[in-house]
């Protein structure tokens, strides 16, 4: 018996193809992951599940829930079945809960919408009980919590029990965990599993990662430009991957870097004893401000020609780190010094050592102005130089930093909109190169791409080093990037440094409790050569 | 809730208190003489020593401050140099008319508002959409003196339905006063309410992107309820600062439509006063505009506290 048939399934919105014949089904209490990358469809998919499409999608084939058809419903019929029927969560917790309505309004509106009968008061103890159900016991996160009052974790969880409190026969998860730190995407992971098997609720989870999935779905359904290219049981799936994209999105997934040899240590930034506070709101009105210590006592040292790693969950403390190595903040306790310089004098930055240092930010869509062209955008650092290269030696640097990136020069003339997300990052990696800086600090800058970007952006960055000598802080929460190119990591935790060492021995040894919890909960792909066995 | 209130209180006070400095200087420190510049140029010496000593300009100016400060806390104005009457009186007269014409405007532009600019979110690109924003684009254009005047045109002179101007008093009842102010008031909310209905339709499309308008939707929620429920409080805070910005324009900005329906208002006595000269009547009516100003940004910082519990939970 099937639950979910979606059959011959394409859809356009205003002309533009975006699903083409997509069929596939899901079995009540069954596990259904549909992965890709971005633009594959697999979104769309979901959505229209729901249908919940955006003005102007015109689809044609079935969309069965049971013995009804989705596409032939009426649009009261429809908001029947969504939120009773069929439940669904969404990436970005932060985002997707009413800001100025509490926690408990918010679930037991399900309620009340689907059962007018039902009084104030039940729905809210039905809501209370749901809302145990997903881990938010009352005692610690009564009803009349907001959501600013909780952790993107927690808001994820409320957003779950607004999806299951009506006990639905399927729940869509739209990329339930991508915004969320490992160690809390294993937790959610396991509660959606939980809810599925105890519900005998069929789940159809929607994810870019091929790890996250492994693992726990029963079967899995691969997409790529709105086609389904395979699908089978997960075991069989991953064993034959008949499909080369198949093949080729779990080889990028786990591609690793060959990085040449880091020269004998000579020290280039060091980092002692450095602590950074933020003052906190007033708590009475003339009461002392109180402070948050966001970097806490914090040494290390980066040699020339190493590949470092810095590795946290959010709020540990590595962005705030970050932004003290660039000087873009003062540090209350400690000295941050590049080549024997303080980064930061007095009230600003250190131009002298600025020039040395350059960033690469992990956003390739937000980190440049859509109005200036890709020359103006990658000679932004020269503004460091006391010399900058004016004329025919200004355009040979932008030529030389774009063909090393991987760009043709002739790309200099473009704007930002008209390139992918993963060139975007080859020209944020060509503007942090263009004044070869001694130090480059990569924040998350391979986050937002997709695997198969991502693996030619490492590539990338060995390559870099092989011909620049680079030397990079890596800042990441993914730690199977940082694994493949760091020659050595840092782990931090609440604002310090629980551990650090070479980064293979951290990895295959961890001492400390915490990267021990970090390295268990990071989801990983099954070792074909063992499934293969 | 309580903290935050204090703490925009406090912050009142302190506006109250620099705005009240500011304006002093500015009528102190302005180039020349005060009592010269009222009498103008051909005044009589011994005029000019009455005055003076009259101002009180033989005084220290911290003393000339905090007098002037003192006598405002009591209620106590001065005494306007043209009428020969205490500044409190005139205003206070002046307000009567003023005030319930704002707020009777600034309703029906809300009235008008609301329901046009949830009419055209909720109907984005269609027809009725671009009806209304065509509508407000008219009314914003429009001068809302050559409204006021076919208002006249049409309810008083061919229908007779109102009194083409002039105000009977309050004390001939609500009524009757609500009726005199009601042309006034249409002229002037007109191009509020255009104004207010484009921002009600803009921060609710702002608001109908957002990601929980879709956990809305997926509820079950139709979508006249997600917007209702949902979109509509989450839209109010830019809508509250406009209705803020607004009230205090109405307050004083109103000259012209004063003038075309023979209003005692405030507007006419800023206006008067000025060309007078009198300084007196001036100053005490900036000072106390200012006071309305700084008053409903306090209002509408409450509101804020109320619509947004992250705005209460901040401070």
């Amino acid at each position: 018996m099937t639950l979910l048939s979606v059959s011959n399934l394409s859809l356009s919105i205003h002309g533009l193809r975006i699903l083409d014949g997509v069929t596939f089904s899901v079995a009540p209490g069954e596990i259904v992951a549909v992965t890709g990358e971005s633009g594959s469809g697999k979104s769309m998919t979901a959505l229209a599940a729901m249908q919940l499409l955006p003005k102007g999608t015109t689809t044609s084939g079935h969309v069965m829930l049971g013995d009804d058809d989705l596409t032939q419903m009426s649009e009261a019929a429809l908001c029947g079945v969504r939120g009773n029927d069929i439940g669904m969560v969404f990436q970005e917790p932060m985002t997707a809960l009413n800001p100025v309505q509490t926690i408990g309004r918010q679930v037991a509106e399900t309620i009340r919408v689907h059962e007018p009968s039902v009084s104030r008061a039940e729905a809210e103890a039905r809501a209370a009980d749901t809302l145990a159900r997903v881990g938010l016991p009352q005692d610690r996160f009564p009803l009349s919590r907001y959501p600013h009052e909780l952790s993107g974790g927690q808001r994820q969880r409320v957003v779950i029990a607004i999806a299951i409190a009506l006990r639905p026969r399927l729940l869509i998860a739209d990329e339930p965990t991508t915004a969320l730190d490992v160690t809390t995407q294993a937790q959610i992971l396991k509660l959606l599993t939980r809810l599925a098997r105890e519900d005998g609720m069929g789940l159809l989870m929607i994810t870019h990662d091929l790890a996250v999935v492994a693992d726990m779905a029963d079967r899995i359904v691969v997409m790529r430009k709105g086609q389904i290219v395979e699908q089978g049981e997960t075991q069989s799936l991953l064993r034959d991957m008949r499909h080369p994209y198949t093949k080729m999105l779990f080889e990028a997934s786990r591609h690793e870097v060959d990085l040449p040899e880091a020269p004998a240590p000579m020290p280039l930034l060091e980092v002692k004893d450095v602590c950074r506070d933020y003052r906190l709101p007033r708590k009475t009105l003339f009461g002392q401000p109180g402070h948050f210590r966001a970097v806490d006592n914090v040494s290390f040292t980066l040699n020339r020609g190493e590949r470092l790693g810095l590795v946290g969950e959010s709020g540990c403390g590595k962005s705030t780190l970050t932004r003290a190595i660039l000087g873009l903040e003062p540090v209350q306790e400690g000295s941050i010094l590049l080549d024997g310089q303080p980064v930061f004098t007095g009230t600003k930055p250190n131009l002298d050592v600025r020039r040395k240092l350059q960033v690469v930010f992990q956003d390739p869509f937000g980190s440049f102005n859509p109005r200036h062209r890709v020359d103006r955008l990658v000679t932004e650092p020269f503004h460091l130089l006391d010399n900058a290269p004016q004329g025919a030696e200004r355009t040979r640097a932008i030529d030389e930093a774009l063909t090393a990136v991987g760009l043709t020069p002739k790309d200099a003339r473009k704007y930002i909109h008209e390139f992918s997300g993963g060139q975007r990052q080859r020209i944020a990696i060509a503007r942090a190169l263009i004044i070869r800086p001694e130090l480059i600090l990569f924040d998350e800058a391979v986050s937002a791409l997709d695997v198969s970007v991502r693996a030619q952006i490492l590539d990338l960055l060995a390559d870099l080093c092989s011909h620049y000598d680079l030397t990079y802080l890596f800042i990441s929460h993914d730690l199977s990037v940082v694994r493949s190119v760091t020659d050595r990591v840092l782990v931090m935790k609440s604002g310090q440094i629980v551990e650090a060492g070479e980064t293979g021995q951290v990895f295959d040894a961890p001492q400390h409790p915490y990267t021990q919890a970090l390295i268990a909960a990071a989801p990983v792909l099954p070792d074909l050569s063992l499934a293969a066995g | 809730m309580l903290r935050y209130a204090t703490k925009r209180f406090l912050s009142l006070l302190i506006s109250l208190a620099v705005a009240s400095l500011v304006i002093f200087v500015v009528i102190e420190v302005a180039p020349g003489d005060p009592a010269s510049f009222m009498l103008g140029l051909n005044a009589q010496p011994e005029t000019l020593a009455a005055l003076r000593s009259e101002l009180g300009l033989d005084q220290s100016r911290p003393e000339r401050y905090l007098e002037w400060v003192s006598g405002m806390l009591q209620g106590d104005f001065g005494t306007s140099y043209t009428y020969r009457t205490p500044v409190t009186e005139m205003i206070g007269d002046r307000l009567w008319v003023s005030v319930p014409l704002a707020l009777y405007a600034l309703a029906l532009s809300i009235l008008v508002a609301f329901p046009a600019g949830i009419f055209a979110a909720s109907r984005r690109g269609q027809a009725g959409d671009v009806g209304v924003m065509g509508a407000t684009q008219l009314g914003v254009a429009v001068p809302n003196f050559w409204f006021a005047m076919i208002l006249v045109l049409i309810f008083s002179i061919n229908l007779r339905w109102f009194s083409a101007g002039g105000f009977v008093g309050w004390d001939k009842g609500l009524f009757a006063g609500l009726h005199a102010l009601t042309l006034p008031a249409i002229a002037l909310a007109l191009p509020q309410a255009a104004i207010l209905a484009r921002v009600m339709r803009s921060a609710l499309l702002d608001v109908l992107d957002e990601d929980f308008m879709r956990t809305a939707r997926a509820k079950g929620l139709t979508a006249r309820q997600a917007l209702w429920r949902h979109g509509l409080r989450n839209a109010l805070i830019p809508v509250l600062t406009i209705i803020g910005l607004q009230f205090s324009f109405l307050l004083a900005g109103s000259i012209i439509i004063e003038q075309v329906f023979y209003l005692p208002g405030l507007g006419r006595l800023v206006f008067q006063s000025i060309s007078a000269r009198d300084l007196i009547v001036v100053e005490s009516v900036v000072m106390l505009l200012v006071f309305s100003v700084i008053l409903v940004n306090f209002l509408v910082d409450l509101a804020y506290g109320a619509v947004d519990p992250r705005l209460r939970a901040r401070t």
